[in-house]
């Protein structure tokens, strides 16, 4: 197991690598330079070429790449072109907003996929279990974005109980706690629900497998109650590998919280992301997608080792 | 196992209505066809009897809520919303179906290649396909549609090319499983070039996972399209979409124009469920095992 660890780890490195070379390639091959973007109307070739220097974007591309990397082994992750503020700063702003949206969102998502899968996997072929089943298919294939409009058409502006936006009340003197849980609570539905119905559908599955088990009739023949059954035996053994599909989830619910935080117009990284985009930031954007595609073969890896934990049938070779 | 199942090399049309039949047994499926159908004739046969022009504006009567001449109302400009959702259903299924077959396309070339070359060309072309899928390709999407803003052509292309590789694992897969079978080994025997084995023997029991494979596919590229557009990307104004309309209607939300939120929405929903059930439908067919 340690050594599969390692080598899953090692594997890890090259991935990484491939990401940023992929990334470097692909910002600097898009048509348009920061120069022209910075300058505006302002723009002469000189200036241009003095900014380039003053960026060191004259230099060539290998050269460049490899100045970022040996930055990024220093923990330096560069200057935004256009916000005054290292990345790394401008990160630490936006990425606690987008890391609470996601880890609620979670939250609920476990919560509701848990609740339904085991009632529906308990009650199998019920009517209860085709109701829920087909709800599912809708909320798996509804829009993320969509429901957050329906969910601001009906909560904000219809019933006027949660705020449409942002993450404060401009109007009070003091940002309370509660005003940032009711900012939260729209936005983290509209990001739960796809995940979800499709964590749900997997959780149905793995507890009817479950309650099929020899252990469970042997639980069931040692008098067991039916509740402790379903606790111990059965949820336990179901609940663990919904834990290793959330490490593969991770990169869709980063996804969906670009375009929630745009819907909700909610400060994380989407918001930074996008605006980054329009400016031609490069330092920015290659510090997102490289966080991203960080979290993404972590996710990756995490699910690996959790899957062999949990499971410990699993040899590895 | 029935019989049926385990004879699979039998005369063709049977093989096809026993397939129907597995498809048709899952009520789902049949409803996902039908909607879907009902989404195409509506976008593409819908402006041939309905015949209000999406794209002219009417200043005198903006807002309208449906009713009266305007079926599902009007927008802030005073354009017809049903004319605009019918037309924009031709853009967005369109460019679904299209970036999805074209990335079954490069998916299955590039699997293929991988699967039959194998050795240290298959382990290089695999562990690119494993850097690809850690790309954020939402992020990168933005990005390029942020900076350039490309064609309808070129979107779809972009879309395929950031979408292949999932269908490439699945293919080089079945290829690896395939090669070893006897009936694949028969033909090499028999003198078959690679080209004849690959046509003749791999590719046909490869197509029905891609099909399937292919079908989710057009899910994910009529929602990745939907949200480009509702970022304010994607395709360029005025002509509608359905991701379009409804980031339009995030402008008028305050004016409570339920009649620009719902069916557009609704349109994308339709469009992603029926897709979903017919792959669920499809799968079915080729494992035994229903989901």
């Amino acid at each position: 197991m340690l050594r599969y660890t390692v080598n899953r780890f090692l594997q890890a490195i090259p991935a990484l690598i491939g990401v940023s070379v992929i990334t470097f390639i692909l910002l600097h091959v898009v048509p348009g330079t920061p120069a022209q973007v910075m300058l505006g109307q302002h723009y002469t070739a000189a200036r241009a070429a003095a900014l380039d220097h003053r960026l060191g974007l004259d230099k060539p591309l290998i050269v460049q790449y490899l100045v970022w990397v040996e930055n990024l082994a220093r923990w330096r992750l560069g200057y935004s072109y256009t916000y005054d503020l290292p990345v790394a700063s401008l990160i630490a702003l936006n990425l606690p907003h987008t890391l609470v949206l996601v880890g609620v969102s979670i939250m609920f998502a476990h919560l509701f996929a848990i609740g339904l899968g085991t009632l529906q996997g308990y009650y199998r072929n019920s009517v209860f279990d085709y109701i829920v089943t087909v709800v599912n298919y809708f909320f798996y294939a509804m829009p993320g974005f969509w429901f957050g409009i329906v969910l601001i058409e009906i909560f904000s502006i219809g019933l006027g109980i949660f705020p449409s936006g942002g993450i404060t009340n401009p109007a009070a003197p003091v940002q309370t706690f509660g005003s940032y849980v009711a900012h939260l609570i729209l936005p983290a539905s509209a990001l739960a629900v796809t995940s979800m119905a499709g964590w749900a559908r997997y959780m149905r599955s793995t507890v009817i497998e479950a309650t099929e088990q020899d252990y469970v009739r042997t639980a069931r023949a040692k008098g067991l109650s039916e509740g402790r059954v379903m606790f111990i035996h059965v949820l336990r053994n179901s609940v663990l590998p919904l834990i290793t599909l959330l490490g593969l989830s991770l990169p869709n619910l980063f996804a969906g919280a670009l375009v929630t935080e745009d819907v909700f117009n909610y400060p994380g990284m989407g918001l930074l992301f996008w605006n980054a985009s329009l400016e031609r930031d490069y330092p920015v954007l290659l510090a997102i997608i490289m966080l991203l595609g960080a979290i993404t073969i972590g996710g990756n890896f995490l699910a690996d080792i959790l899957y062999g934990l949990v499971d410990p049938r699993i040899q590895y070779g | 196992m029935s019989p049926a199942q385990q004879d699979p090399g039998q005369a063709g049309p049977s093989v096809r209505a026993r397939a129907w039949r597995r498809f048709a047994r899952n009520p789902l499926s049949l409803v996902g066809v039908a909607v879907l159908l009902a989404l195409v004739l509506f976008s593409f046969a819908g402006p041939l009897v309905y015949r209000a022009h999406p794209l002219t504006v009417n200043l005198f009567h903006t807002m309208q809520p449906p009713g009266g001449a305007y079926p599902l109302g009007t927008d802030s400009l005073g354009r017809d919303n049903l004319a605009r959702l019918m037309w924009g259903g031709q853009t967005s299924l369109e460019v679904g179906f299209a970036a999805a077959a074209l990335s079954m396309l490069i998916g299955v070339l590039y699997g293929t290649v991988s699967g039959l070359a194998g050795g240290a060309v298959d382990t290089v072309m695999m562990r690119t396909v494993d850097i690809l899928l850690s790309l954020p390709s939402l992020f990168i999407l933005l990005f390029l549609d942020a900076t350039f803003q490309p064609s309808l052509v070129l979107l779809v292309v972009i879309l395929a090319v950031l979408g292949w590789m999932g269908v490439a694992r699945l293919v080089r897969a079945e290829i690896l499983s395939l090669r070893a079978r006897d009936f694949i080994e028969a033909q090499r025997a028999a003198g078959a070039t690679t080209w004849r084995i690959m046509r003749h023997g791999l590719l046909p029991n490869v197509l029905g996972r891609v099909v399937v494979a292919g079908t989710f596919s057009v899910a994910d590229s009529i929602l990745t399209i939907a949200i480009l557009s509702f970022l304010g990307l994607g395709l360029p104004p005025p002509a509608p979409n359905w991701g379009a309309m409804l980031s339009d209607s995030q402008n008028d939300i305050f004016q409570n124009a339920w009649w620009l939120i719902y069916p557009p929405g609704a349109a994308i929903l339709l469009a992603e469920l029926s897709v979903n059930f017919i792959g669920d439908g499809l799968s079915g067919i080729f494992h035994s095992a229903a989901r």
